[in-house]
């Protein structure tokens, strides 16, 4: 099940009533503290779906905290964020970029896409994976025309970047 | 004795210079007086770099306001004899109005001192922002990040400065250097300065004698190598994105601290880069300068 994250509740919950912005590192440290608390009460492995879509400005310090810093600690856990605008989007790819990081964002639509500093092919199997839903490495292979050894080193990429899910020989996109 | 520094008819990040000359030659709890009566003008910088002036003595420094009505009023607007009250033996009458309401004054004197100082500055910004960059042809798209720019350079003050520091943001016409209107922030402190805060990385290594450490490499650190004093690899990226969202809008950055001066120049300014051996002043000055856009 999906555990979804108002982000604004979070940041005038943990911050200030009156507060709107995720800017400054402290109000980063604070909302991404609130966040690991929330996670961590549920057991096993997590996904979480992190919802921008009442938070106005992003910077880049909040970004890093909220985003970034939340990726490397929760390693035991999926996230996906929505509500992101395109000054948030620059922020967070920042971010990202800095550590090699991916995040999976949802547009309005529904539809889903990466973030992060990916190359094509990774996005690609990336991709296959969000089509097919459910595949190993021959039928990402197939569906890109690569060699099975080779697709499979980019799913295992995928995974390690934490935006695909692994089941055995299998790989699964996010539900 | 009293030293007597007669302040610039126009004072600006350039003719502010001279004010930091003449105080360099004082020590800081000599009595200065700073003479404002002939100043007809005054940017962002001049203003915030003044109640920096007076945060860096150890002995209430006086201030006579400028002598004319339309100067006095301007600034009274901007918030300077606001803040001005406290921290100046100001001698000499200036107007009780409350700052606000001057159209071209995007954010008044704001004193910076903590995390929710950098909250309000941006929650009070965001609506004017969007119109006044609007008038400078400004992508909408922009405003955002103009905001978060002003954030960062805002956070600057609060994790490595040491003390407060103030902000100011304005528009204007730059008629005889650019013939067109500018905005600027400019954000000035009198804390540690850019080359005592790297100094406190811990585990530093101290440069071997003779290899060159001064505020200059300390600028050229942080601001084009991105080195911040916490060991934490997503920090020191502010300033970082900030040199990004200038190149963008062709905007200007420049920072001065302790002795030296960096600037991130465009190609419709003629500024020296690194500029060094200047007039020791403590803590940071910012000034980032965005023009309006010309259409194609």
């Amino acid at each position: 099940m999906i555990q979804t994250i108002d982000l604004s509740s979070v940041l005038r919950r943990s911050v200030c009533e009156l507060y709107s912005n995720l800017v400054t590192r402290p109000t980063g440290v604070a909302v991404r503290t609130e966040i690991e608390l929330l996670v961590s009460e549920r057991s096993g492995v997590t996904l979480t779906m992190i919802d921008f879509t009442h938070v106005g400005l992003l910077d880049y310090s909040c970004a890093d905290e909220v985003v970034a810093k939340l990726l490397l600690r929760a390693t035991n856990g999926f996230f996906i964020c929505r509500g992101l605008h395109e000054a948030h989007v620059d922020a967070i790819e920042a971010a990202l970029s800095r550590y090699e990081l991916a995040l999976v964002v949802e547009a309005a639509d529904g539809a889903r896409c990466l973030l992060g500093p990916l190359a094509r092919e990774e996005r690609l199997a990336w991709e296959a994976i969000a089509k097919l839903g459910r595949a190993d490495a021959h039928a990402v292979a197939g569906e890109l025309a690569l060699e099975p050894a080779y697709a499979g080193g980019l799913l295992e990429t995928l995974a390690s970047r934490r935006v695909v899910m692994r089941a055995g020989p299998h790989y699964l996109r996010f539900p | 004795m009293t030293q007597i520094i007669s302040l610039p008819l126009s004072l600006d990040d350039a003719s502010f210079e001279q004010v930091f000359q003449a105080l360099s030659q004082s020590a800081p709890d000599d009595k200065v007086l700073l003479d404002a009566r002939h100043t007809r003008w005054a940017t962002p910088y001049g203003l915030t770099a003044l109640l920096t002036v007076a945060q860096t003595r150890t002995t209430t420094p006086a201030f006579v306001p400028p002598e004319a009505d339309e100067t006095l009023s301007y600034w009274a607007r901007t918030g300077f004899f606001s803040h001005a009250e406290s921290l100046y033996d100001i001698r000499g009458p200036f107007p009780k109005l409350r700052p606000g309401g001057e159209s071209h004054v995007l954010l008044e004197i704001t004193e910076v001192t903590k995390s929710g100082d950098v909250h309000d500055v941006v929650e009070r910004i965001k609506e004017r922002a969007q119109k006044i960059l609007a008038e400078l042809n400004i992508d909408s798209s922009a405003t955002m990040r103009f905001v978060v720019t002003l954030s960062e350079v805002c956070q600057n003050v609060v994790e490595h400065a040491g003390t407060s520091g103030w902000v100011a943001v304005q528009t204007y016409q730059w008629k005889k250097r650019l013939g067109r209107r500018v905005v600027q922030i400019a954000v000035s402190d009198g804390g540690l300065g850019f080359r005592r805060s790297l100094e406190s990385l811990p585990g530093r290594q101290t440069p071997a004698s003779g290899d060159r450490w001064d505020d200059g490499m300390a600028l050229e650190e942080a601001v084009i190598q991105g080195v911040s004093r916490f060991r934490d690899r997503g920090r020191g990226q502010g300033l970082a994105n900030t040199r990004n969202f200038l190149g963008k809008w062709s905007g200007k950055l420049s920072i001065r601290s302790g002795t030296a001066r960096i600037a991130i120049v465009p190609s419709w300014d003629e500024d020296t880069p690194l500029c060094v051996g200047l007039p020791y002043f403590p803590g940071a000055q910012v000034l980032i300068t965005i023009p309006e856009r010309i259409a194609q």
